[in-house]
């Protein structure tokens, strides 16, 4: 006779019991996540429930099979990943493989398993996700880049190894802490094989005058469900340049919480999304200006294909002491099938007199006068097509400066299309 | 070269061209002149092919094929081109890029091969320069942030790059400079030979002086009324529409 496995909320906090003691790090603050996360439960999985931070996205899928704990084979290798930087952090299923990695110079990087400790900017009790990362944290990467030091660029390639009939779900722990003047680009890509979920929780600190480019490419399998949330605190003149690109994975959440706590800060989180099929992908962002003379900038563009559907909710938060703010949002969404969706829904609170916030979206197909325009000149409809969804993106790639990565982005754009159009 | 026989149009079910007979043989420049209304547009749109106009009677053959058969890339590559009145723009897409995937779709439909950045790029300052056009127009998105003149000669730009042998012109002068005007009519003149012929659509004697056409086609109400030589032109010009299409009634 076998006990039937634990789904859902339940099945995750039936793991922590079981390991409680033995993970790495303060156990009152796992114990507090514990608690946050059964209250919590995984946003729409419970009937009757609603959550206004969870409107357009439930999270049942997720509460209908068990994840187990992944048993990535010793020997498993790295092929196929990215080459996108020399300095790379390789995780295997969420863990930290040295052996596969080569650390950057000039910068300290180290695990949260070897290192351990929750920062202070992640908040288990509001936000569910986190609450489950927290609970079950088992790996991550810790990197500081001293004052004043360009830490070059550094690619952290997370690898999800298929097990056979087994889900499986990882919840890395990332932090980074740019000092005073310090600069980094991050690039970050997410892939795999199999089902499973991949709950990152990342942590950003930046010093006064620092300047971090972080670069998201997330395309994970098509079985996989991918929820992040990224924190990031800007101290005065700091600025952080964050690009999203989702193009794999059945459930997508990314989700910013952005707050400028410094004078004269800038953060942009742009996204761009290219779903199929049934894939459903979520940019939520809060931005919240906390002080005078910031900007905030997120464009978000979404093609949707098939029964795609594609969420943007984006907050920008002004404190009344945060005056000459200037805060930009923008969803536009290209639809190319009858059945695609996309929900957009923007916010602004504020309590500031003296700032420009603005917000727009737009929802369309293509342009029907551009397509004739493209096929009067010769080029054939699917070509025309090719082109001006490619155009469409283009502008989100812009976003993008480092050009190796750039390019790779370009390849991917045109072989999701590829596949797509097929 | 282009034969149309009593072709009919309507867009959403309002009739536009009543019944249009015209041979644009080879080698030959014609004008289509017309009130405002009178369907020059809507001829232009259904001979390369726009789909939102229905023809509900006649025929248009161009080199013998059916060209109200065509997709609009395959009129195309068999050598029909239409200046736009109002050009699209396209944000995104580089003007070079559109101008040689254009050049190169049309060439790989014909049998011919593509020509690759270096060749392309070559070609196309060729023509730039000729068309007294800045160098930075190619990298630029298509007819995004150009002025009208800007908008028109880029037009011309890739009728002389794709060579079409029956160019469509509607209204292509219109709100142009005297210098403008000339660049158009020399970006027609210069494609000028046997194999070549023009639809010159335009409201104005002015374009018609540098651009001499073998006859001149009058348009009102959905047909031709009229048919003259050069001096028709000048004949409206001189007296207007209602009383030269009141001499054809």
């Amino acid at each position: 006779m076998t006990m039937p496995v634990p789904i859902g909320a339940a099945g995750f906090l039936a793991r922590y019991d079981g390991l409680r003691g033995r993970l790495p790090g303060d156990a009152a603050v796992r114990d507090a996540a514990a608690e946050a996360f059964r209250a919590l439960g995984l946003p729409g999985a419970a009937p009757g429930r609603r959550e206004e931070a969870w409107k357009y996205t439930s999270l049942r899928p997720l509460a209908d099979a068990p994840f187990q704990e992944p048993l990535s084979a010793a020997d498993a290798g790295a092929a196929g990943l990215p080459q996108l930087a020399p300095a790379r952090l390789v995780f295997l299923d969420g863990r930290y493989r040295p052996e596969l990695s080569a650390p950057p110079r000039g910068i300290a990087v180290g695990s949260f398993a070897a290192e351990p400790g929750f920062g202070s900017l992640a908040r288990p009790d509001r936000d569910p996700l986190v609450a489950l990362n927290t609970m079950l944290a088992g790996d991550g990467a810790r990197i500081d880049v001293p004052d004043g030091v360009d830490g070059g660029v550094l690619h952290i390639a997370s690898l999800a190894t298929a097990a056979a009939g087994r889900a499986t779900a990882f919840h890395p722990r990332h932090s980074l802490r740019l000092g005073a003047g310090a600069r980094l680009v991050l690039l970050e890509t997410a892939g795999g094989d199999g089902r499973y979920l991949h709950n990152p929780v990342t942590e950003i600190v930046l010093g006064a005058g620092a300047r971090l480019s972080h670069v998201r490419w997330q395309d994970d399998a098509a079985e996989a469900f991918h929820l992040a949330t990224i924190y990031a605190e800007l101290a005065e003149r700091a600025a952080y340049e964050g690009f999203t690109l989702n193009l794999g994975a059945r459930v997508t959440r990314t989700e910013f919480h952005a707050r400028l706590a410094g004078p004269e800060a800038h953060a942009a989180m742009h996204a761009a999304q290219m779903l199929a099929g049934s894939q459903h992908a979520d940019v939520t962002s809060v931005v919240r200006h906390d002080a005078p003379h910031g900007t905030s900038r997120q464009a978000v563009k979404s093609v949707l294909t098939g029964r795609a559907r594609g969420v943007f909710q984006g907050r920008i938060e002004v404190a009344r002491a945060a005056q000459k703010t200037d805060g930009y949002q923008m969803s536009q969404a290209l639809l190319l099938s009858d059945q695609a969706e996309i929900d957009t829904k923007p916010e602004l609170e504020i309590f500031a007199d003296d700032v420009k916030c603005s917000h727009g979206a737009t929802v369309g197909a293509l342009d029907p006068e551009q397509m004739f325009y493209l096929r009067s000149r010769g080029v054939p409809e699917a070509e025309a097509r090719s082109m001006l969804v490619h155009a469409f993106l283009a502008e989100a790639l812009d976003a993008v400066a480092h050009e190796p990565t750039r390019a790779a982005l370009d390849v991917a754009v045109s072989q999701w299309w590829d596949r797509v159009a097929a | 070269m282009l034969e149309i026989k009593g072709l009919a149009a309507s867009i959403d079910g309002k009739p536009i061209l009543r019944g249009i007979d015209l041979v644009v043989p080879s080698g030959e420049v014609h004008a289509i002149m017309g009130p405002n209304g009178s369907g020059k547009s809507t001829l232009s749109y259904v001979l390369a092919g726009r789909e939102d106009y229905d023809v509900t009677a006649g025929s248009a053959t161009f080199e013998g094929a059916d060209l109200l058969a065509m997709e609009p890339e395959a009129r195309a590559a068999a050598g029909v081109f239409l200046a736009f009145q109002a050009p699209v723009e396209l944000p995104g897409v580089g003007n070079a890029n559109f101008l040689r995937t254009a050049l190169n779709a049309v060439r790989r439909a014909r049998g011919e091969a593509e020509l690759d950045a270096v060749q392309f790029l070559k070609l196309a300052r060729a023509e730039t320069k000729r068309l007294a056009m800045a160098d930075d127009m190619l990298k630029r998105n298509v007819n995004v942030g150009f002025s009208g003149g800007e908008k028109k000669r880029n037009e011309v730009l890739q009728m002389a790059i794709l060579r079409p042998r029956l160019a469509i012109l509607d209204e292509t002068d219109s709100g142009l400079d005297i210098d403008a005007l000339k660049i158009v009519a020399d970006g027609v003149n210069a494609l000028r030979r046997p194999e070549f012929s023009a639809l010159v659509i335009t409201h104005h004697q002015r374009l018609l002086d540098r651009l001499v056409p073998d006859r001149v086609h009058i348009l009102a109400g959905g047909r031709i009324v009229r048919t003259g030589g050069p001096d028709l032109a000048r004949e409206l010009e001189a007296r207007g529409y209602a009383a030269v299409t009141a001499d054809a009634a």
